[in-house]
């Protein structure tokens, strides 16, 4: 598998990826290290190519929320959220109030809950476990929710051209409330444990650096572009009134400066608070319309072109649709967010050690579990050196060295 | 504002514009011929701060058409830039001198649909395997 001995011949390669039964998007981060620098990274993707855009154009258009659905487990609803945005353009639409406001709490739910999985992730990748315990659980209580609405954890199947299949009945909003209200603690601890601590100060502070040069020559987007100073939110900046309530809400885009590892995390654990109040904003409104008033018919899709795009927890998902008048796209273009962001660590990790690796590549929240099996060869003698748990183990006595410094 | 930024394009591309269509005040599709895509991507991209999207490659029955999509921040608004591309020899000079960002997505037109990008640092495959059969491009229409 390693035998690239050319101009790197005296350095080690530390392969991370390609393959986990768990990924939903699949890449293979060659690093290429001297001693314990990173000094140079080839990034291979493509092992999980499923050929979702050409199967999409092989099913009718009110078949394809559920196969874009299926692109990515954790931003689930992003994709059909783009999508619709998409179709609705093309056909120039307005959807109803009711319908608009439940897409914007889905997609915000869907964030509160993805945040929370990165959050704990980080916190167990640098050594703090209890983070990660503490997140995941109160991961689950958004999930309950969603499970609550929609009658599935993941893959929410609501979305629809023209509205959304499920309607949230008035006695399940006092729920979604208190689920809202229960978590505003938990954030502020989260916000303490990473904001006050100095340990993840020393840890985390100018490690894996994106340059706002750099992030818009890569055009990253989300977090990863936020942390970097770039102001940048779909959800703001093109709320596509005709499909979405977040022109109607009112919410802040965290925005930071230093583009490391601390400010990304620190953008995500401030975006969650957002969520919390675009979706009371849109349950208030709820509250006032009649139920039930959740979807227009379309029957036909003419022939023209739409683009739509959302801002999922990652970043920017993009859709363009292209119709020639039949029941099918002739063309569906998809570009999830990390497809820009991903290939940014191509300077984000140079220069790093190997013990900040781990964190800086999972910093733009690649979807964690495809980088979970890796294994160091040296390439000199073919001896396997460090396994996926050894560079976690690194990366964990790293933060315990500082918190003993300190 | 919302109106000023369109027409700055307008003005700054000036004939370079074959055909300029407003879907609605936030969608334009514009289309230039393909040896000015590199002038008109900086245009957008260096002068006007226009942030790159993507790039979507579709196989029509009369040419190929790739469609850049730019995305101006400040307002919303996206900005098409449409090049029609024929079907004998089907070639583009690379955006990726302007932007890196343009790196992936040539390399994924490249494969998918047989579109040379004339100046790209890396073109090699990025989704299929390396030892995808030559000359089979998926999303070409048979």
């Amino acid at each position: 598998m390693i035998n690239d001995m050319s101009e790197n011949n005296k350095r080690k390669i530390i392969p991370i990826g390609p393959y986990h039964p768990l990924q939903e998007e699949a890449e293979f981060f060659k690093l290429y290290i001297d001693g314990e620098t990173v000094v140079d990274i080839d990034i291979e993707i493509g092992y999980n190519h499923r050929g979702i855009e050409q199967i999409s154009t092989m099913r009718h258009y009110d078949q394809i929320p559920y196969t874009v659905e299926r692109i990515c487990g954790i931003c689930s609803t992003s994709h059909p959220f783009a999508y619709v945005n998409a179709v609705e353009d093309l056909l120039g639409i307005d959807i109803p109030l009711r319908a608009k406001c439940i897409r914007s709490i889905i997609g915000e739910l869907e964030r509160l809950h993805s945040h929370l999985l990165w959050l704990g992730l980080a916190g167990h990748f640098i050594g703090y476990n209890t983070v990660w315990m503490w997140s995941w659980k109160y991961r689950e209580s958004v999930c309950d929710i969603l499970e609550l609405i929609s009658g599935n954890r993941q893959h929410y199947s609501m979305f629809k051209i023209g509205g959304v299949r499920k309607d949230i009945p008035k006695d399940l909003i006092p729920q979604i409330e208190k689920m809202c209200d229960d978590l505003i603690p938990a954030i502020d601890m989260f916000k303490g444990a990473v904001m006050d601590d100095p340990v993840i100060h020393a840890r985390l502070k100018g490690v894996g650096v994106l340059t706002k040069e750099d992030a818009i020559n890569f055009c990253v987007l989300g977090p990863t572009a936020r942390a970097s100073g770039i102001d940048i939110d779909v959800r703001r900046d093109d709320p596509q009134q005709n499909s979405t309530a977040y022109g109607l809400v009112e919410f802040k885009v965290p925005v930071l400066n230093n583009g490391d590892v601390f400010d990304k995390a620190v953008i995500r654990i401030l975006e969650m608070y957002e969520s919390i109040k675009i979706i009371k904003q849109c349950l208030a409104i709820l509250k006032k319309e009649p139920e039930g008033n959740i979807e227009i018919k379309v029957d036909f899709i003419p022939p023209g072109e739409g683009v739509g795009h959302y801002e999922a927890p990652r970043g920017e998902v993009f859709h363009y649709i292209r119709s020639d008048g039949s029941n099918r796209p002739i063309r569906h273009k998809i570009r999830a967010p990390s497809y820009m962001n991903v290939a940014s660590n191509k300077v984000a990790a140079v220069g790093q050690s190997i013990a900040d690796a781990a964190i800086t590549l999972a910093a733009v929240d690649p979807c964690y579990c495809c980088t979970e099996r890796t294994v160091a060869v040296d390439v000199d003698n073919k001896e396997v050196v460090y396994t996926w748990n050894d560079l976690i183990k690194l990366s964990q006595q790293k933060t315990e060295k500082i918190k003993k410094m300190l | 504002m919302k109106e000023d930024i369109i027409s700055q394009v307008k003005q700054k591309l000036g004939d370079k514009i074959l055909n300029f269509f407003e879907k609605n005040k936030k969608r334009y599709y514009i289309e230039i011929d393909k040896k000015d895509i590199v002038e008109c991507s900086k245009i957008l991209f260096d002068d006007l701060g226009f942030r790159f999207q993507t790039a979507s490659g579709v196989d029509c029955e009369q040419n190929f058409e790739i469609l850049y999509h730019f995305s101006y921040d400040k307002t919303g608004q996206i900005v098409s830039l449409r090049v029609k591309l024929d079907k004998e020899k089907p070639e583009i000079e690379s955006l990726t001198k302007v932007f890196k960002a343009a790196e992936w997505i040539e390399r994924e037109i490249w494969e998918l649909l047989g579109i040379n990008f004339v100046g790209h640092p890396n073109l090699k495959h990025l989704l299929l395997s390396d030892d995808w059969p030559q000359g089979n491009y998926p999303l070409r229409e048979k």
